[in-house]
């Protein structure tokens, strides 16, 4: 079987951070072709909904195990636990992150850092891990669900927007070194989606719903991209943010 | 662009279908069966809502903390072999079919959109075409959780704390948060109906058809505009799950968005008349039969989203009442003649007759009898004077509305139409309430 198609009927799924709304969206439409799961989160009773829903929809096995994505010293031990459970891992989807104060985190540095740590310093310990152990399979998938928050700094958002800035340019880089092996390394980027994570903000016209990114997610595994803005008119609202120059930039109000 | 971290300054707005009351609330969305009761339990009093389309106010509650349901929509459990399912109780009627119909199950009942969640369809204890069969929804539920504010937990079935049972559904979302629900499907082994449809004259006809019919699923279109021989014309349908194998696709998702509010003065006497001349004769022949896609049958509105759009701003009333078998005739043709001569009624009347399945509901709304049920634009005091007249007719020959599509109920009415209110108010979650229920029981005024 050739790496293309493996990747492109995706069997066996590592997801992590399983519980957001994102993922299961995505993590729903893998069950319906039967795919088999790891779950990674931090709550067991909410891993155990995922887990009855996705084998309720079809998933051909579902294993749950409770982390915090914070102990990048745990991450080795746990990645080696899900191949074995798995026997193998097609796709890894790392879907946890937090939003964040943006208030708080520019007054306060150690509010900075956990946003940091837990959106680019725990997916840089996950990816380093995955892209290695793919990289010698010479093949499978590794998406990451990043945000269009990273494409340029704004006030309203910078840490978090950093973290995500900082995750995209990690990614380029694995991208650039193990595509070649054929590995595909996927990062995607949505804009607002209705989610627990934004549940406080007002919504507007341009909130996707949860299904709508999942759906684009499996579309771009499948379809073995390397960026995917969802729903994909951000493509065209982010090439506009960033062709705004500098000196105008910095004094609109974003 | 990106996302902010600002708090929101402004409270958030959650309409029913018929768009009236507008009633400001704060809405708290909840993703899962431990987000209730919440962190920080609210000041204020607290609502379980799901998709919003109940017509009135029973899904309001002004200055309070709507709890929406609609994210907690997993499926937990289902045996192909008895079509038995567990899910949550955020989950819509669209959810399950799209899981279901492929495996070869049906709802047991459905409502005319199939835009609501379970939790919604068991707290209004819904009924649809076949209602003369197979009863109201409640029926068909096995067992539910419900969870109190003060975080008591019970599970409720017809031999498990049977007073909860029968107290949540028709409780009106008022006994507390139904976390999961089990629930019985139907086998089906094709997505297509085998459907007739008959072209009646006068509500005599249309007696006579639901007499003879056998069908699973009967209904009637109904049209309240015309006067003469026109009076009471309608087209009677019917239909049965084809035993035929054929396709059990998923259904295509809507395309249509009801792109904004018609203004008002786009629905009067000569458009709604050209709109029911124009149905009626769509169907050429007195008779029309085939199998049918069950999308068109049981759902013709849901292939346009947002269709309550077409009442413009104000939004719209529903009536909906039944009456008892005794008056039925007699009553329906008073309420009939009363709509016609007010002009007001617009395209989307049905009427039926519910059969003498006892619902499990304590405050169910069915009971047997010829029912009826269509909607007004709001015209203000014409609209509303006419729907009062019409609860009268109702009360005066011993029928009952519907609390899931009324907003207008006087207390007296109410309390004569339901007059076991005051045995189900002990069930009422003391963290609870609603805009209907502070309406019925005297706590609201009706605002004109």
């Amino acid at each position: 079987m050739t790496d293309r198609q493996e990747s492109g009927n995706p069997k066996r799924i590592l997801a992590l951070g399983a519980t957001s709304a994102i993922a299961q969206a995505a993590l729903r439409l893998l069950a319906e072709k039967r795919a088999v799961f790891f779950l990674v989160g931090r709550n067991a009773q909410k891993l155990a909904a995922v887990r009855d829903d996705l084998l309720t929809r079809g998933a051909g096995a579902a294993t749950v195990f409770v982390a915090d994505l914070d102990d990048t010293r745990a991450h080795p031990a746990m990645l080696a636990h899900a191949v074995s459970v798995l026997g193998g891992i097609d796709v890894a989807l790392l879907a946890h992150g937090v939003l964040g104060e943006q208030a708080v985190a520019q007054m306060d540095y150690a509010t900075a850092e956990a946003i940091l740590r837990t959106n680019f310093l725990s997916a840089v310990s996950l990816v380093t891990w995955l892209a290695n152990y793919f990289e010698a399979e010479g093949r499978g998938t590794i998406a990451v669900v990043s945000s269009v928050a990273g494409d340029r700094g704004r006030k309203t958002n910078y840490v978090y927007g950093a973290s995500k800035g900082g995750l995209n340019i990690f990614l380029d880089g694995v991208r650039n070194r193990i595509d070649r092996a054929g590995v595909q390394v996927l990062t995607i980027k949505p804009g607002f989606v209705a989610t627990p994570m934004t549940a406080h903000l007002k919504k507007n016209a341009l909130f996707a719903e949860p299904g709508r990114v999942g759906k684009d997610i499996v579309r771009a595994i499948e379809k073995r991209k390397d960026v995917v803005y969802s729903p994909p008119f951000w493509g065209l609202i982010m090439l506009v943010v960033r062709s705004i120059p500098r000196r105008i930039f910095k004094r609109m109000n974003m | 662009m990106g996302k902010s971290g600002t708090p929101i300054e402004e409270v958030p707005t959650f309409e029913s279908w018929g768009r009236y009351p507008k009633l400001q609330a704060e809405v708290v969305p909840l993703h899962w069966a431990s987000d209730f009761p919440l962190s920080q339990p609210p000041v204020t009093k607290q609502l379980p809502v799901g998709l919003g389309r109940s017509y009135g106010d029973v899904c309001l509650l002004e200055n309070g903390t709507l709890l929406q349901t609609s994210g907690m929509d997993r499926l937990l459990c289902f045996d192909p072999a008895t079509g038995l399912l567990r899910c949550e109780a955020g989950i819509s009627l669209q959810q399950i079919l799209d899981f279901a119909v492929p495996r070869g199950y049906f709802l047991p009942v459905t409502p005319g959109t199939k835009f609501v969640t379970v939790g919604g369809a068991i707290a209004n204890d819904i009924h649809g075409k076949n209602h003369h069969v197979a009863g109201t929804f409640g029926r068909h539920v096995q067992r539910f959780e419900l969870v109190r504010s003060d975080g008591t937990r019970f599970v409720c079935s017809p031999i498990e704390n049977p007073a909860w049972f029968a107290a949540t559904i028709g409780g009106m979302g008022l006994t507390g948060l139904i976390t999961w629900v089990e629930l019985h499907l139907r086998p089906i082994v094709s997505r297509k109906i085998d459907y007739r449809g008959e072209k009646f004259h006068g509500i005599d006809e249309f007696f006579a058809l639901s007499q003879s019919a056998s069908s699973e699923y009967t209904v009637a279109w109904i049209d309240c505009v015309s006067t003469g021989s026109n009076f009471a014309r309608g087209i009677f349908m019917q239909g049965d799950h084809s035993e035929t194998p054929g396709p059990l696709t998923k259904s295509k998702e809507p395309k249509l968005t009801f792109p904004f509010n018609l203004p008002e003065f786009a629905l009067n006497r000569l458009s709604m008349a050209a709109f029911n001349s124009l149905y009626f004769h769509k169907q050429l022949g007195k008779q029309k039969v085939g199998p049918v896609d069950y999308e068109p049958f049981f759902y013709p509105l849901d292939a346009v989203l947002r269709w309550n759009r077409i009442y413009g701003r104000h939004g719209l009333l529903q009536f909906q009442n039944v009456l008892p078998h005794e008056s039925g005739r007699e009553g329906m043709i008073e309420i009939l003649k009363a709509i016609t001569k007010s002009g007001l009624a617009s395209f989307l009347a049905v009427i039926k007759f519910f059969g003498d399945v006892p619902s499990v509901g304590m405050m169910s709304f069915p009971k047997p009898g010829p029912m009826l049920a269509l909607d007004f634009p709001i015209r203000r005091e014409v609209s509303f004077d006419l729907v009062d007249r019409l609860a009268r007719i109702t009360l005066e020959h011993g029928g009952r509305m519907y609390s899931a599509k009324d907003a207008r109920m006087t207390p007296e009415q109410y309390q004569a139409f339901y007059p076991q209110w005051q045995e189900f108010s002990r069930y009422v979650d003391p963290g609870f309430d609603s805009a209907f229920w502070q309406r019925v029981t005297g706590r609201r005024p009706l605002v004109d």
